[in-house]
């Protein structure tokens, strides 16, 4: 199966293309040139012609030098010797150990079908309010954090997955600065989390197209971990990277852009990914957080935007702080009926007052006058943004649901929110 | 059946695979490439020469240059007969849970499994009888299909004039028994099944005449039936940018909807929101049937992890079924979420055909290809005089939210409502989010247009001194200004604001809107005296929230009636004296 071609016709940006024979699609390649060996991938076959993306990119590689099909798609190694080791975006260990003697599964496999899917009905407790409270994560939550670059997104990622209580944390960096990675890395192994995660790490460093790659190895090792009954966290950071990457593949091809120069099938490619997120019905699950930074703040951003379409929310993270506005969990209400009674008022009715007392801080700015409820709206925002917004805080669900309804005490009167009497009789702080 | 043509793969992009060919090959028609031992199903969209190019409805990693192609002779079809309804399809017609129940978690590559059982037996009653003059589309006997009955028809395809040579007795038969033979002028004889293939490009037309939709279509969605009618017949759209909404009032719909059958076709959207529907809809009773919603839904499910051609045809599959129970006189509703990927899975398969691009990189023919899917919503005559319908509602999913896009503005061309989201209201939480001010509507609803025209003023007025206060503050404003501010606020909090998630607001039938509106339209006609704005303030919004209470009360509790006493005692307080008189 395995067969040397020689020449390579062209070279284009990252792609090459070379004549061959009985070259399937999709399949791997290695391209070897004087300063080393890459992979590549089968993008287009014409004939005998047959283009390949060249992963280490094309810079170096020579129309003499040698392209080996290795008669076989992308795999990886899958084995629960996995678990504690960093490989990179080809899925090559880059910590030094052993390499891995396993089984080779597929990667970007079937897609999962749905009649096998059950409904998402476990939380997943962070201890951070904004989450918790008004926006609560489910397992099998496919969810991104936008934000700015610049903004504590890998902090909180990180935080997150050590509060959960997952079987498996698998780790895909894309375009990631080294010192993000060791970050991560240090605080899994601090904390001890390490022995339970896998990491696939492409850094800015490393060719641009190898970050195609990263999450395709880790969800596809991810679903077996789940398949094996586990219950897996992965997390993705940063997604726009990898559709840049798309995005270059794209021109190189001369595919007409869509939108800014991204393909029209950018939907689809995030959404193959995304959808991996699944609840097996006698299984484990998968459960996706990711990063997508928007370039200026702006969630129009093809990017964003097509992310948004796909996942099931999304914590949009600003000023250090999640907002409660932009941010969304759609599967809150499949988790927050269960919880207690107040769970559900409580997160809409705090949210309003919250959204009351902006306009009134708008109204003061414009130098309107203010009525006594106006300022203690004033005050109920400062209350919300110290005691509940602030990423430092770290408290139980139920300890966030007491505290708000003691913020609502300090500011208001029962009869002011209009929260059912039958909680206020309940919860409403006596003194 | 499949035609001699050989051919064999000579290149492949994406899903797009060319083939080349000798002898004949037909656009359009279904055709196989048969790769590492499976037979991946696909479409031919173009011939140049001796060259077919086809779209392949799987992924293609694997095919290799020299792989054979089949084709089939047949366009692209789908099964139609007895057991279709509540059913759960891929986007090509293959049933979802009995691929699960052969291959497990995943979908495999080159499985076909017919969309009806059949084994299933059917209580089969004649209805015409040897010696009648049939043609496609005439019914030839009916079977109870859960609520429905199912009629059995000469094949649409039939064209020219038949009779009928022999017919089977009452009795059981299964979708594959020969029900009856047919004869021809030339003295040819045909068998005729309860089954048979529809391709699901062309639209059925074996009816008499097409009506206008004018019969109001009650979803129980207050701002849709009041303000933005659908008419049964009809088309609609709801294009919203992402998280505002589209998809749960598309679920609403789902099961309110004053209809006989619904069909979702779940396009290129998350996998999660179809098993929410198939999960729970099995264990609601539809209040119109007293049986379980399920059995009058069909699921067409292609999402968006799934292979991008059979996207582009499940919408197809989904309104072929829709025109095939319309053939029976029954009103159909169609709820495609969301028809954008469909768009984009145009606008992928001409990149790759290396096409002219318009605007966006969709094709130049997205707006035929949009139009002519709405064009197959409709009301007809059938032959037999009843009358049958299918509504068509998709969602649209704009890029950056902007409703100034190529999918969205080739909808609106179209379709007789439009229910626009905002973001502005999702983010506000004032669901279902569909703004008061843009929306549209060419049908007739159920109030009387006067009322509407009143209250689209109120609502108008209102903006329009939000806007001002927002400059002036409030105590610029004039107090009547102010008034229909409120007023406007009061109509949209308690009208046309509705909690898709409570058991009794979440629908309101007909009759009660009526009452109710009425009700409203009788508060926002008064002319109210309050001592100054805060007191005006404190009114609606006591008014307000007693209101609300009364939309959560069930209109059989006895607290329904009290309530309304209760508001219109308010009322009356501070209406201005001549009225109260
Ligand atoms: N009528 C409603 N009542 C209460 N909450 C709602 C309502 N409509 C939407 N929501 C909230 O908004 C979330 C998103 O709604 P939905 O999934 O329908 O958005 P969408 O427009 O379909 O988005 P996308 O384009 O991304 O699919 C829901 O999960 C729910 O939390
Ligand atoms: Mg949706």
């Amino acid at each position: 199966m395995r067969k040397v071609y020689g020449r390579i016709d062209d070279i284009l940006g990252d792609v090459v293309t070379v004549r061959a024979l009985d070259v399937a699609y999709e399949d791997l390649a290695q391209v070897t040139t004087r300063y080393g060996v890459s992979l590549a991938q089968v993008i287009r076959i014409e004939g005998n012609k047959v283009s390949l993306q060249v992963f280490a990119g094309t810079r170096g590689v020579s129309t003499g030098d040698e392209v080996r099909f290795l008669g076989r798609p992308m795999q990886v190694a899958f084995s629960d010797d996995l678990l504690g080791r960093v490989f990179d975006g080809k899925g090559v260990a880059r910590d030094f150990g052993p390499p891995i003697v396993a089984e080779m599964i597929e990667v970007a496999g079937p897609s999962v079908n749905p009649a096998k899917r059950v409904m998402p009905s476990r939380m997943i407790r962070t201890g951070i309010p904004m989450i918790d409270l008004f926006n609560s994560l489910v397992e099998s939550q496919k969810l991104p954090i936008f934000s700015v670059a610049g903004e504590p997104y890998n902090q909180l990622m990180a935080r997150i997955a050590l509060q959960a209580e997952v079987d498996v944390i698998v780790f895909g960096g894309m375009g990631l600065k080294y010192d993000e990675y060791l970050y991560f890395k240090n605080t899994l192994e601090e904390s001890g989390a390490m022995g339970h995660s896998v990491f696939f790490v492409h850094t800015a460093a490393d060719p641009t197209l190898e970050t195609l790659l990263v999450p395709d190895l880790a969800l596809a090792v991810a679903e077996r971990f789940a398949l094996d009954g586990r219950r897996v966290l992965v997390l993705l950071t940063d997604m726009t990277n990898f559709a840049n990457a798309l995005k270059e593949i794209a021109i190189t091809m001369e595919q007409v852009p869509s939108n800014r120069g991204y393909p029209g099938d950018l939907y689809t490619r995030l959404a193959q990914r995304y959808e991996k997120a699944v609840d097996f019905s006698d299984a484990g699950s998968i459960t996706i957080l990711s990063v997508t930074t928007m370039p200026g703040d702006d969630v129009t951003h093809p990017v964003p935007d097509n992310t948004g379409y796909i996942t099931e929310g999304q914590f949009y993270l600003k000023n250090g702080r999640i907002e409660p506005f932009g941010s969304l969990s759609r599967l809150k209400q499949l988790v927050n009926e269960k919880t207690r009674d107040d769970h559900r008022a409580l997160m809409g009715n705090m949210i309003q007052l919250y959204a009351s007392s902006r306009e009134t801080k708008e109204k003061k700015a414009m130098g309107f006058a203010l009525n006594s409820f106006d300022e203690r709206l004033i005050k109920y925002g400062a209350l919300f943004e110290a005691r509940m917004m602030d990423l430092d805080v770290n408290i139980s669900l139920e300890k966030a649901l007491d505290l708000g309804w003691e913020i609502l005490a300090q500011c208001f009167e029962p009869e002011e929110v209009s929260l059912r009497s039958k909680l206020v009789e309940k919860y409403w702080p006596k003194d | 059946m499949g035609s001699k043509t050989k051919a064999s793969v000579v290149a492949v992009n994406g899903n797009l695979v060319t083939a080349a060919f000798e002898g004949v090959v037909i656009q359009g028609e279904v055709a196989f490439v048969v790769s590492g031992g499976l037979h991946l199903k696909s479409e031919v969209i173009r011939v140049e020469k001796n060259h077919a190019v086809v779209q392949v409805y799987e992924e293609t990693r694997g095919v290799r240059v020299g792989d054979a192609v089949e084709f089939s002779g047949e366009l692209l079809s789908i099964s139609l007969g007895p057991g279709l309804l509540g059913q759960v399809f891929d986007g090509l017609g293959n049933p979802l849970p009995a691929i699960a129940k052969e291959y497990g978690y995943f979908l495999p590559r080159g499985v076909s499994i017919s969309s009806l059982d059949d084994e299933r037996p059917w209580d089969f009653t004649p209805v015409a009888k040897p010696g009648d003059e049939v043609s496609g589309g005439s019914v030839l006997g009916t079977v109870p299909e859960n609520m429905v009955t199912h009629k059995i028809f000469v094949p649409f395809g039939m064209r020219g004039g038949y009779k009928v040579k022999s017919l089977v007795d009452k009795g059981s038969v299964t979708a594959k028994d020969a029900i009856a033979e047919l004869e021809d002028d030339n003295g040819g004889v045909f068998e005729i099944f309860p089954r048979f293939e529809w391709p699901v490009r062309v639209p059925i037309k074996a009816y008499e005449q097409r009506l206008m939709p004018d019969e109001p279509l009650v979803t129980q969605i207050r701002i849709v039936d009041s303000f933005f009618p659908v008419a049964k017949g009809g088309s609609f759209c709801i294009p919203g940018p992402f998280g505002a909404g589209k998809t749960v009032l598309q679920q609403a719909t789902a099961r309110f909807a004053d209809v006989d059958i619904v069909i979702i076709a779940a396009c290129g959207e998350r996998a999660g929101e179809v098993v929410e529907t198939l999960l729970e809809f099995p264990r609601i009773t539809d209040s119109r049937t007293g049986r379980s919603l399920m059995e009058r839904t069909i699921i067409i499910c292609n999402t968006s992890s799934m292979p991008v051609a059979a996207r582009e045809s499940s919408v197809y599959t989904a309104v072929t079924l829709a025109e095939y129970y319309r053939q029976m006189g029954l009103a159909v509703l169609l709820l495609a979420d969301s028809t954008s990927r469909w768009a984009q899975a145009m606008r992928e398969i001409s990149g790759r055909l290396e096409e002219i691009p318009g605007e966006e990189a969709f094709p130049a023919y997205l707006e035929s290809r949009i139009a002519g899917f709405y064009e197959r919503a409709g009301r007809v005559r059938l032959y037999d005089g009843q009358i049958g319908s299918v509504t068509i509602g998709g969602t649209v999913s704009p890029a950056g939210g902007t409703f100034e896009e190529p999918v969205t503005q080739a909808t609106l061309k179209v379709v007789g409502a439009f229910h626009g989201l905002s973001r502005g209201r999702s983010d506000a939480r004032r669901y279902p989010a569909i703004a008061p001010l843009e929306s549209w509507s060419n049908y007739t609803g159920i109030l009387a247009p006067e009322k509407i025209a009143f209250a689209r003023k109120l609502l108008r007025q209102g903006s329009a001194v939000e806007q001002m206060m927002k400059v002036v503050g409030e105590e610029g404003t004039a107090m009547d200004d102010y008034l229909a501010y409120l007023k406007a606020e009061f109509l949209d909090g308690v009208y046309l604001q509705q909690d898709a998630f409570d058991s009794v607001d979440g629908a309101t039938s007909q009759q009660r809107q009526v009452k109710v509106f009425d009700f409203l339209l009788n508060i926002l006609k008064t002319d109210f005296v309050f001592s100054d704005k805060a007191a005006a303030l404190k009114f609606f919004h006591k008014l307000r929230s007693v209101f609300v209470d009364w939309n959560y009360t069930p209109q059989d509790s006895p607290r329904f009636e009290e309530t309304a006493a209760k508001i219109e005692q308010r009322r009356l307080e501070f209406a201005a004296k001549e009225e109260s008189s």
